[in-house]
């Protein structure tokens, strides 16, 4: 792998059988040269250095890799890394940074809604892309929006809650 | 987990994705959702030399109806079919969708794709089996419809042929009054149905006009209760006949015990499914 921050924006294939691939990660465009076979968790990790998103089951089961492409969430394992070319990846890195928290983080924090924070990430990036959808949601509504998000810890209470307070604190702020 | 080394091509064009196809015969796979394939890339039960991405590919990403058909191209992802505004005549195909997978799989996975994938507890299945409906391949000598009663072969076998490609599925115009509905018993988001049973119902007056009737996750693979449909068409939709139907599709199913339940158990939900899944919501309260 290497990965840079210039370059063209077609996907192209290197002698050694990699591809060069433009993707803007948090707002920043990227162009890192992967294996077909890379999964945009790995590139996000350990190719980007962006270690927020965690791998959880690798099997496509417990969302803990949930980024934003495009604005929806995707289990990051279960895509290659060459399918984001073109395409705008959201990680928990780029919700809010600690002067400024996202709403949703923020709400995470307010009302308690992680103990061990392996899920948190997709969590948030999850919750984040349903308000950005319907900005008043029912209770219902989000428990449905997180329910291909698994948390292992809370039993989902504070978790629902604190995406409540966020929607709450956009539509009054 | 990484998948075995493959080569990637994504091309832009289905003639180019054909040739692909074409050229590499059983050793290629097509990525769509990739929400089956890239899992089984992963566990290392897929071990392709080619991944055809039909992702860049224009004029696959469509649903729509015409002239009472719906279309579904094989890029259309679950989540346009949850969100859509024009399945008000294909009402199980819109309750289907919601119970696909979990909310983040539904993003990226087709409907097309899962039905290629020929999962034997696919719930895609079973909703194009009950509408009668049928998947149109592409290949070196032009399009074919291949019926959905014939496109899974086995587990994890479809009919296509090599240098085909599923570019679409179609289910047929209903007549007369629709209804129908798509039930799953799970015991979390995103498991296998231990359960699903689909209702595709078209009756005109409280006549049976056509019955679809198929099963999910009670047999070694998608099973058509045509006993319980035959016991419906042509008469009237009473208790008698619901419950007739229900018992007929129960025991059309094979299902196994397993932590899931036991096979009196999953019995009683087929019986159960079915006659919820007949109940017209103008007639009387679902049960």
């Amino acid at each position: 792998m290497s990965y840079g921050r210039a370059g063209t924006s077609e996907v192209r294939e290197t002698r050694t059988g990699e591809r060069r691939v433009t993707l803007t990660v948090n707002g920043e465009r990227r162009v890192v040269e992967v294996e077909p076979r890379l999964l945009l968790a790995h590139l996000l990790r350990e190719g980007l250095s962006l270690r927020g998103t965690h791998l959880g089951c690798d099997t496509t089961n417990c969302g803990a890799c949930t980024v934003l492409l495009d604005g929806e969430p995707v289990k990051s394992c279960t895509m290659l890394a060459v399918q984001a070319d073109g395409h705008e990846v959201t990680t928990v890195e780029g919700l809010g940074t600690p002067g400024e928290l996202d709403p949703v983080q923020e709400g995470f924090s307010r009302e308690h809604g992680l103990q061990c924070g392996f899920c948190t990430a997709g969590m948030m990036l999850t919750a984040r892309a349903l308000l950005d959808r319907v900005p008043d949601p029912s209770e219902e509504d989000v428990r449905w929006a997180l329910s291909g998000n698994l948390c292992r810890c809370t039993g989902y209470q504070n978790i629902v809650k604190a995406v409540l307070w966020a929607a709450d604190q956009e539509r009054t702020s | 987990m990484y998948p075995s080394r493959f080569r990637y091509e994504a091309p832009h064009s289905l003639d180019e994705a054909r040739s692909l196809l074409a050229q590499y015969g059983d050793e290629a796979k097509v990525l769509a959702g990739g929400q089956s394939l890239v899992p089984l890339l992963k566990l290392r039960f897929a071990a392709p030399e080619l991944l055809v991405d039909i992702n860049g590919v224009p004029g696959l990403g469509h649903h729509r109806v015409e002239a009472g058909v719906l279309r579904v191209g094989a890029l259309c992802r679950h989540v346009d079919l949850e969100r859509s505004s024009v399945l008000a005549r294909h009402p199980l195909v819109a309750s289907a969708a919601p119970l696909i997978a979990d909310p983040i799989v539904r993003n990226r996975g087709t409907l097309v794709g899962s039905l290629c994938h020929a999962d034997p507890q696919g719930d895609w299945a079973s909703v194009l089996l009950a509408l009668g409906g049928h998947v149109v391949a592409e290949g070196p000598h032009g399009r074919r419809p291949i019926p959905m009663a014939e496109f899974t072969l086995g587990p994890f076998q479809n009919a296509l042929r090599p240098g085909e490609i599923a570019v679409e599925a179609v289910a047929p115009a209903p007549r007369g009054q629709v209804s129908g509905r798509y039930l799953k018993l799970e015991r979390r988001v995103g498991d296998f149905a231990t359960v699903g049973v689909a209702v595709a119902l078209e009756t005109d007056g409280d006549r049976v006009v056509r019955a679809g009737i198929a099963l999910t996750g009670v047999g070694p693979h998608t099973i058509a209760a045509t006993a319980a449909e035959q016991a419906l068409v042509g008469r009237p939709l009473t208790a008698a006949t619901v419950e007739e139907a229900a018992q007929l599709a129960a025991e059309a199913s094979r299902p196994k015990g397993d932590h899931r339940g036991s096979v009196a158990y999953k019995r009683h939900v087929v019986a159960t499914f079915v006659r919820r899944g007949l109940a017209r919501t103008d007639l009387e309260a679902v049960a």
